[in-house]
């Protein structure tokens, strides 16, 4: 019973579930639960027929996350309805990231998915424009503090989160997929030329199918948070699979990686998916994904602290390195977002903050 | 070992003597349950670690291993307790209807009293728990949408400030925990759920009145229908999850409120509300 992913073999084998025991149903709904995923899990054992087999504690649970899970789709449709006449005067074209994206596109990927915020992504020079139509329209910036304020705005791809004053609801506005200071410079023009319209929502888009398998790997392995690297992982997969049915969607993908200067990302990415969620990822792609792969050493290494960090955060399934390998994703992602210095320059300020708004 | 509440299997860890003590004394009724089945909620209390510890105690809470609270000061650890397992049921079960409003019931005819902190609400509901009437939760009403019948929690009562001595001398008998001073709520205590509602924890009650009440130092004891529309908005703003359901908790709660007597209960005294519940309880149909 030891350090057994559950969530990963109901995924993978929903059938084994049938022989469950009371108590593999209470690690399982645990692990899925910090995993994000149990809204998620609910709608895959439905599809798989396994439900039946849960024990009506389990069952209420899975339930409950499908009930919150089409709530929280119906919220942002509405919220996404809001933004795009907020910014409706302003005339800019709206992209649709991540959960709104898959929501809003219909995409799998959105099923039983929970939404914390909406992303959407503008033109560089738009920022401002965007920004004071959101404010007039009741967002405003959650962060106060002068420092915060601008490290988004010189070294962030990302304006402070917005927050709208009646609804609550929360919006990142970006204007490029990763930091203006990380390593790696995916070229955001390159990403709007290929955005898809979304049909009857005039001025809203979605990225192109590769590049919105692009980002998702980008945010998951250069992007820092791996607390729901499984559910994040699950999200790669559940794309791909959607996405493999489009004709010639594998090699476009190995195409815009290189286009993109993201190909370390999609090969971590290929990597994990197949690996993990066994994913079917076309042998010959799997082999040209290699042109993003690191140095024989780093790639050992990675693979140690991926095939960790992308479990349960869940003490059910964590070993003893568990804790070290997630510490040192998250170090990574520090040092992949900004040069030395800068983050030598960022820590040190937000040592001394943090301390100071403890008192 | 787990304790089970109404239809909620709970596994508490805690080495806090006072956690324990609590337990032992406002939970001494409830069945345990042999743990490596599921559990509906894994929490526990214990004592912060780190610098802080030297200069002032604190605890926290875990659900699972996810702290949702900022620490508390140490003595608080049992409210702290009982607080969780609230946001346990109101953060997750939205399978069901959850209401901030205490019930209790006659016959398996459910009164749902429902009112803002400081209304007067879990006092009178711990008066009349201690009347003859079963409690089923002071301060969480859950409703199955599928069936529209309220499910029991028969948790300890929680009483703050000056209900708690009201309730001493109310029902000297009911055995209260020791009380906890200077919360977020002021000074708490805790009181033992009747053995009899406890042993009733499995089955479910019909709404049958909705009550709005409010106690007020020396007013008279009134009664007055409540209109149903008013009583309808009430309950929706009263629920943590009336939204999640959409047009399913619209649905129930329109249910609710029709099939139940509405009404606005003002009070000044103890014994007199709980005669009035007492007439109401049998008049009714």
């Amino acid at each position: 019973m030891a350090r057994r992913n559950l969530v990963l073999i109901a995924l993978t084998q929903p059938r084994a579930t049938a022989s469950w025991s009371a108590s593999d149903w209470d690690t399982l709904v645990r692990q899925a639960r910090r995993s994000n995923l149990l809204g998620h899990l609910a709608f895959r054992l439905e599809a798989a027929n396994m439900l039946a087999g849960a024990p009506p504690g389990a069952l209420a649970h899975l339930d409950a996350a499908r009930i919150l899970a089409q709530h929280q789709q119906q919220a942002v449709e509405r919220e996404v309805a809001e933004i795009r006449q907020s910014l409706a005067a302003t005339g800019v074209d709206i992209i649709l990231l991540k959960g709104a994206a898959y929501a809003i596109a219909g995409l799998r990927a959105a099923k039983g998915r929970i939404f914390s915020d909406v992303d959407i992504l503008v033109p560089k020079q738009a920022l401002l424009e965007v920004e004071s139509a959101l404010m007039q329209h009741g967002w405003i910036s959650t962060h106060h503090d002068p420092y915060d304020q601008r490290y988004y705005r010189r070294w962030m791809h990302e304006l402070p989160p917005m927050r709208h004053i009646i609804r609550q609801t929360v919006i990142d506005v970006h204007h490029a997929i990763l930091p203006e200071t990380a390593r790696l410079k995916p070229d955001s023009a390159k990403l709007r030329t290929a955005a898809v319209p979304l049909e009857g929502k005039k001025g809203l888009f979605v990225f192109s199918p590769a590049d919105i398998v692009l980002h998702s790997a980008t945010h998951l392995f250069h992007d820092g948070e791996l607390e729901h690297g499984l559910r994040d992982l699950v999200d790669l997969d559940t794309l791909l699979r959607e996405f493999a049915q489009q004709a010639g969607f594998w090699d476009m993908l190995v195409e815009r990686a290189a286009e993109l200067d993201l190909r370390r990302p999609l090969y971590y990415a290929l990597r994990y998916t197949a690996h993990i969620l066994g994913t079917p990822v076309p042998p010959q792609i799997l082999q040209a994904a290699e042109a993003g792969k690191p140095v024989p050493v780093i790639d050992r290494l990675m693979d140690a602290l991926f095939v960790r960090a992308l479990c349960p955060d869940h003490s059910s399934v964590a070993d003893r390195f568990t804790p070290i390998a997630r510490r040192i994703l998250y170090v990574r992602s520090h040092w992949l977002r900004m040069p030395p210095l800068l983050l030598v320059y960022h820590l040190t300020i937000k040592a001394f903050s943090s301390r100071s708004s403890e008192d | 070992m787990a304790l089970r509440t109404g239809a909620f299997v709970n596994v508490i860890q805690s080495a806090i003597p006072a956690v324990s003590e609590a337990i032992a004394l406002l939970y001494s009724n409830h069945p345990l349950v042999e743990s490596g089945g599921f559990a509906d909620f894994h929490v526990s209390v214990r004592a912060a670690t780190g610098v802080r510890r030297w200069l002032r105690r604190q605890v926290l809470f875990e659900f699972d291993g996810a702290r949702p609270f900022k620490p508390l000061p140490f003595p608080q650890a049992f409210p702290m307790l009982e607080w969780g397992l609230n946001w346990c049921v109101s953060n997750h079960c939205n399978n069901l209807l959850v209401f901030h409003a205490a019930v209790i019931a006659h016959e398996n005819r459910a009164l749902i009293l429902a009112a803002p902190p400081g209304y007067g609400k879990s006092t009178l509901c711990a008066a009349l728990v201690n009347c003859g009437w079963r409690l089923l939760s002071d301060e969480l009403t859950l409703i199955d949408p599928a069936s529209g019948n309220v499910l029991p929690l028969a948790r300890p009562v929680s009483l703050k400030n000056a209900s708690i001595g009201v309730i001493r001398s109310f029902a000297p008998d009911a055995p209260l925990s020791r009380i906890v001073t200077d919360t977020v709520k002021g000074s708490v205590a805790h009181m033992r759920p009747p053995v009899g509602s406890v042993q009733r924890a499995n089955e479910p009650a019909k709404p049958h009145w909705i009550v709005f009440p409010r106690f007020q130092s020396g007013a008279p004891t009134t009664l007055s229908p409540y209109a149903k529309a008013r009583a309808f908005m009430q309950l929706a703003d009263n629920a943590f999850n009336y939204n999640v359901h959409g047009k399913r908790g619209f649905e129930t709660v329109a249910d609710l409120v029709s099939s139940s007597g509405c009404y606005e209960f003002s009070y000044g005294n103890l014994n007199e509300a709980v005669s009035v519940f007492d007439t109401l309880a049998k008049s009714a149909p």
